[in-house]
């Protein structure tokens, strides 16, 4: 039996001729869960899931995906993974539903592909070519061509980039219909409200490091998520960060004798804390190589 | 464990990608023109402007129906797969079928499958329009048609091979047929497709006879031109030992080059 682990790294490195992409990423992704990889653009994002996808080589580091090396993985493995790419293009000429259907050949052990179609809401559109669908609709069509050969781990890139919020919210209950039927999800993504809703698990990259990994709801540790109690009066307004909000505004409420003018009591966002979080990995780094300046 | 069912075979997914290619080949409005009617609409155009002309005794159709089989057989294997390819590795298909556990050579056995298709249409196509419409004489020979039999085979496997090496060579997709297109051009006009080739310059055929479509359609004459004709070819022969020797020199060379530069990634993709 493989171990809980659908994803294992330790000190994976990835150097190209100009920077080192990766460098030192340790990451675990237990079955069952969606973990969101978030970062800036270049911070490595895209070359770790490419290592794990099998699509280019570590060039240090202990890699397994699905318990084994995706440097090795052969057809059977790839069987087992769905793959949705930032971009792609589709056979242009192919209905929905005749793609669906023939990438389901790929594999020994396929989903229906009509109930994929209907699970990714393209019912209406199965006799119609990728390039009269919209953006929205091409992306579940992505992701229908990633799910229908029943994989255990489910990559999706960017899935939702230049989706409308309904779009989002419709594509947010697909992609947690498939968690609760048990598949492993990795997730990249640059909207913090997505990482925050879908994932169980976050981790942070800057600059090639894994900085952080995290729930949603401990990330940056507790002193991060100290609360902001603000309000004001006849000095004007005023904020204390404290660990105990409640207690504060029962002694406002005491010392106003009721309704406290302006009161709002508010914890940092994922967002507020992600930023955070990269601005200190960038001050760090700042540091770190100011010897050699420029290299920025 | 879950249940262990076998992967679908090589063939199976082949022959998948086979009628897949060939319904996107016969729904994409460009490649139908430009490749599968390119040699149809020419041999029209031909026959109409040289309608009184006379080839040493045959007329304009009979003259140009082998150059215009050479010549679809050549854009529908080089350059129908050369700018295939180059535009779906640039958009990222080729990246998405190698995350499948699609079998790699599936998506060559769907390629070729659909040349040989696409082909022999095209020729059946071009030879009924010549013979009940143009008035063009078809061999009832037999060793003549078994000629052009390997003729078409060697003819289309060199040129897939060679398509499949040569789509590394544009930039980009939008680049693809431009740089392609005026290639497989060039070499029409050199090969003797569009002229008589013992009119043109004596250098130029030294050039067309290092690539394929000169020695492709010089076989296709002697199939498809009456016996004597060989006297009007510069050489007095049909040399159809030399023609099969380079052929297959680049049929060898074509498969070595595409195994060694073919990329399921754009170039930029580290």
């Amino acid at each position: 039996m493989e171990n809980d682990n659908a994803v294992r790294v330790r000190g994976l490195v990835k150097r190209y001729p100009d920077k080192v992409a990766v460098d030192g990423v340790d990451l675990d992704i237990h079955r069952g869960e969606v973990f969101a990889l978030l970062g800036p653009n270049g911070a490595g994002k895209t070359t770790t899931t490419e290592i794990l996808e099998g699509y280019r080589r570590a060039d240090d580091g202990e890699v397994s995906v699905l318990g084994t090396d995706p440097a090795q993985g052969d057809r059977s493995w790839r069987a087992r993974l769905g793959i949705v790419l930032q971009t792609s293009r589709d056979e242009a000429e192919s209905t929905v539903s005749e793609l669906v259907n023939h990438y389901a050949g790929y594999y020994p052990n396929p989903r229906d592909p009509d109930e994929v179609i209907a699970a990714v809401g393209l019912e209406e559109k199965r006799k119609t070519r990728p390039r009269k669908l919209s953006g929205g609709q091409r992306r579940r069509l992505d992701v229908a061509l990633g799910v229908v050969g029943n994989p255990e781990l489910l990559f999706l890139d960017e899935p939702t980039t230049g989706f409308d919020p309904e779009a989002r919210r419709q594509f947010w209950t697909l992609i947690e219909e498939l968690r609760t039927e048990g598949t492993t999800i990795l997730l990249t993504t640059h909207y913090l409200d997505e990482a925050e809703h879908l994932a169980d698990r976050v981790g942070v990259i800057a600059d090639g490091r894994m900085i952080e990994i995290g729930t949603p709801e401990t990330l940056g540790g507790r002193g991060a998520r100290t609360a902001r109690v603000s309000w004001a009066d006849a000095d004007g307004p005023h904020e204390l960060r404290t660990d105990q909000p409640t207690a504060e505004v029962a002694a406002l409420m005491a010392r106003f004798g009721g309704e406290v003018p302006e009161l709002e009591v508010r914890r940092p966002s994922l967002e507020d804390i992600y930023l955070d979080l990269i601005g200190k990995a960038n001050a760090a780094e700042t540091a770190a190589v100011t010897m050699e300046a420029g290299a920025l | 464990m879950a249940d262990t069912k076998p992967l679908p075979s090589t063939v199976t997914v082949g022959l998948a990608r086979t009628r897949l290619e060939v319904r996107e080949f016969f729904r994409e409005r460009e490649a139908l023109i430009f490749t599968f009617f390119f040699p149809i609409i020419f041999l029209g155009i031909f026959s109409a402007v040289f309608g009184n002309t006379d080839f040493d005794g045959v007329n304009a159709a009979t003259y140009f129906t082998p150059g215009m089989i050479a010549s679809g057989i050549f854009l529908s294997s080089f350059q129908s797969l050369a700018i295939s390819i180059a535009l779906e590795r640039d958009e990222g298909l080729l990246k998405r079928l190698r995350g499948t556990p699609m079998p790699p050579q599936a998506y060559f056995i769907g390629k070729i499958g659909q040349v040989l298709i696409t082909s022999i249409l095209q020729i059946a196509l071009l030879l009924a329009i010549s013979g009940l419409l143009l008035g063009v004489d078809l061999p009832t020979e037999p060793d003549r048609w078994l000629n052009f039999v390997w003729i078409f085979i060697l003819g289309t496997a060199s040129g897939s091979v060679l398509g499949i090496a040569f789509s590394v060579v544009p930039k980009s997709g939008k680049a693809a047929s431009a740089v392609i297109t005026p290639v497989v051009l060039l070499l029409q006009f050199m090969s003797g497709v569009y002229f008589v080739y013992s009119s043109l310059p004596g250098w130029m055929r030294n050039v067309a006879a290092v690539f394929p479509l000169k020695w492709l359609a010089q076989g296709m004459r002697s199939v498809f031109l009456p016996d004597g004709f060989e006297l009007t070819e510069p050489a007095k022969s049909w040399q159809l030992g030399t023609g099969a020797i380079v052929l297959s020199i680049w049929l060898v060379v074509g498969l070595l080059l595409a195994q060694r530069v073919f990329r399921w990634t754009r170039r930029d993709a580290g």
